[in-house]
């Protein structure tokens, strides 16, 4: 492990009586993954490469946009269009060769995370929603791992490391999950305090690989930059919660259903005089051939289920949507109209 | 008469129009439950089916409040 220079490199940290040789050993040994590379997962990937950890491992399957650079610091304006885990990569490896760097552009699944957790010692969640964060909890409960959970909203920002050592999880803070994904683009973000949650998550990261200091297990952290008034709420860990994840396993179209049981979105691609119309008013109509015109009026921040008559045209809608305006978050129904009216009779 | 300080967080803060406000009680029952549904009918609260509350920085607490309990409202962020 050690190149050139090591001592050197990581001297001031080593001095650290928490750290020492035997410590800088540990974080050369230790494999962290970030579930998401924008605001809140560059800062924790720039210390923990600056650290010395041992692999890290980048997951995003997004692209670097301009309206990023604002907060997301790893990436310069030349980036712009690219992969974000490819250029995280490549500025990381220049900060410190070291660190073993692994980038995965994919979007985490049921599929890629049980596997892909089983590689790591602990996870830092940089996601930007719901989703996301209950399949990192379940897949983390379900693969025995802890992670180390952030999320922000305009000033303030939420912390918390959960399944550390037989304490609570995402769902015993959140048991009721909300499908009111508000994202950064949305509503605003001060640019700093992704800086702030990413580098405290990093932070406790590094903690727990050094097995020093306390963790913030049990606690939620909640930063207010605009106020100064930050808070710490003490978590109960409940086991039901934990059991019933532990009993289902991963199911990503449970945890649909949870976020969606508030409200369903549906887009529908047929005509107008297309019969019969479903009473549920979260439905945004709007026809095949008008997609182009109006591919704006769909959002990007949340699962939206694409219906027809039969399932076809809108399969055909949502590889349009993908190929040409950069939709990851579209769902096919598959059986068409009739299934959301069954849905519907039944609820 | 009993006085609670009641935080609010997030999206709630928006739409209570404040991030903090002391209540006081005429009723000497009040508890947990009845202070959100209190607050969710005076500010119309739309999402109340995720928002958590902390007693004394004890979050998922319940039962009747005392004098001077501080309480907080918190609804989950999604930002990253």
């Amino acid at each position: 492990m050690p190149n050139n220079g090591f001592t050197e490199k990581y001297s001031r940290q080593m001095k650290l009586p928490e750290v020492g040789s035997s410590g800088q050993e540990r974080l050369g040994y230790a494999k962290v993954l970030i579930v998401g590379m924008g605001g809140l997962g560059c800062p924790a990937a720039q210390y923990l490469t600056a650290a010395g950890i041992g692999t890290l491992g980048l997951m995003d399957h997004d692209l670097v946009n301009l309206s990023n650079l604002h907060r997301q610091i790893l990436y310069t304006e030349s980036d712009v269009g690219k992969p974000k885990v490819e250029v995280a990569k490549k500025a990381l490896q220049k900060l410190n060769s070291d660190v073993s760097i692994i980038s995965i552009p994919e979007r985490l699944d049921e599929n890629n995370a049980p596997s892909l957790f089983e590689k790591y010692d602990l996870i830092i969640d940089g996601s930007d929603n719901f989703q996301t964060k209950y399949l990192i909890n379940d897949a983390a409960v379900l693969t025995n791992k802890s992670w180390i959970y952030a999320s922000i909203y305009k000033y303030q920002g939420q912390l918390s490391v959960f399944n550390y050592e037989d304490g609570p999880t995402y769902r015993c803070l959140f048991p009721k999950t909300t499908n009111q994904n508000v994202s950064c683009e949305e509503v605003g973000v001060i640019g700093v305090l992704p800086g702030v949650l990413g580098t405290l998550q990093a932070t406790e990261a590094i903690k727990m690989i050094l097995n020093t200091g306390n963790i913030l297990s049990g606690k939620l952290k909640i930063i207010d930059l605009l106020t100064n008034q930050d808070q710490l709420i003490r978590l109960q860990r409940n086991e039901d919660e934990i059991e019933k994840v532990k009993v289902r396993g991963l199911k990503p179209e449970i945890i649909e259903c949870e976020l969606a049981s508030i409200e369903k979105l549906y887009l529908d691609v047929r005509e107008p005089y297309e019969e019969p119309r479903p009473k549920d008013s979260n439905v945004l109509s709007i026809p095949m051939n008008q997609l182009e015109k109006r591919h704006d009026e769909i959002p990007k921040d949340r699962q939206v289920h694409v219906v027809c008559q039969h399932g076809i045209r809108s399969k055909n809608a949502i590889e349009y949507l993908q190929e040409n305006h950069g939709f990851t978050n579209l769902v096919n129904v598959e059986d068409g109209i009739q299934s959301i009216l069954k849905e519907e009779s039944s609820s | 008469m009993i006085k609670i300080t009641i935080k609010y967080f997030g999206v709630i803060a928006e739409e209570t129009g404040k991030t903090e406000e002391v209540l006081e009680l005429d009723s000497d029952d009040v508890d947990v439950e009845s202070l959100k549904d209190h607050c969710t009918s005076k500010y119309s609260l739309t999402d109340t089916n995720s928002i958590q509350v902390a007693v004394n920085q004890m979050m998922g607490a319940s039962g009747p409040l005392e004098d001077g309990d501080e309480v907080a409202f918190l609804p989950p962020f999604s930002g990253g």
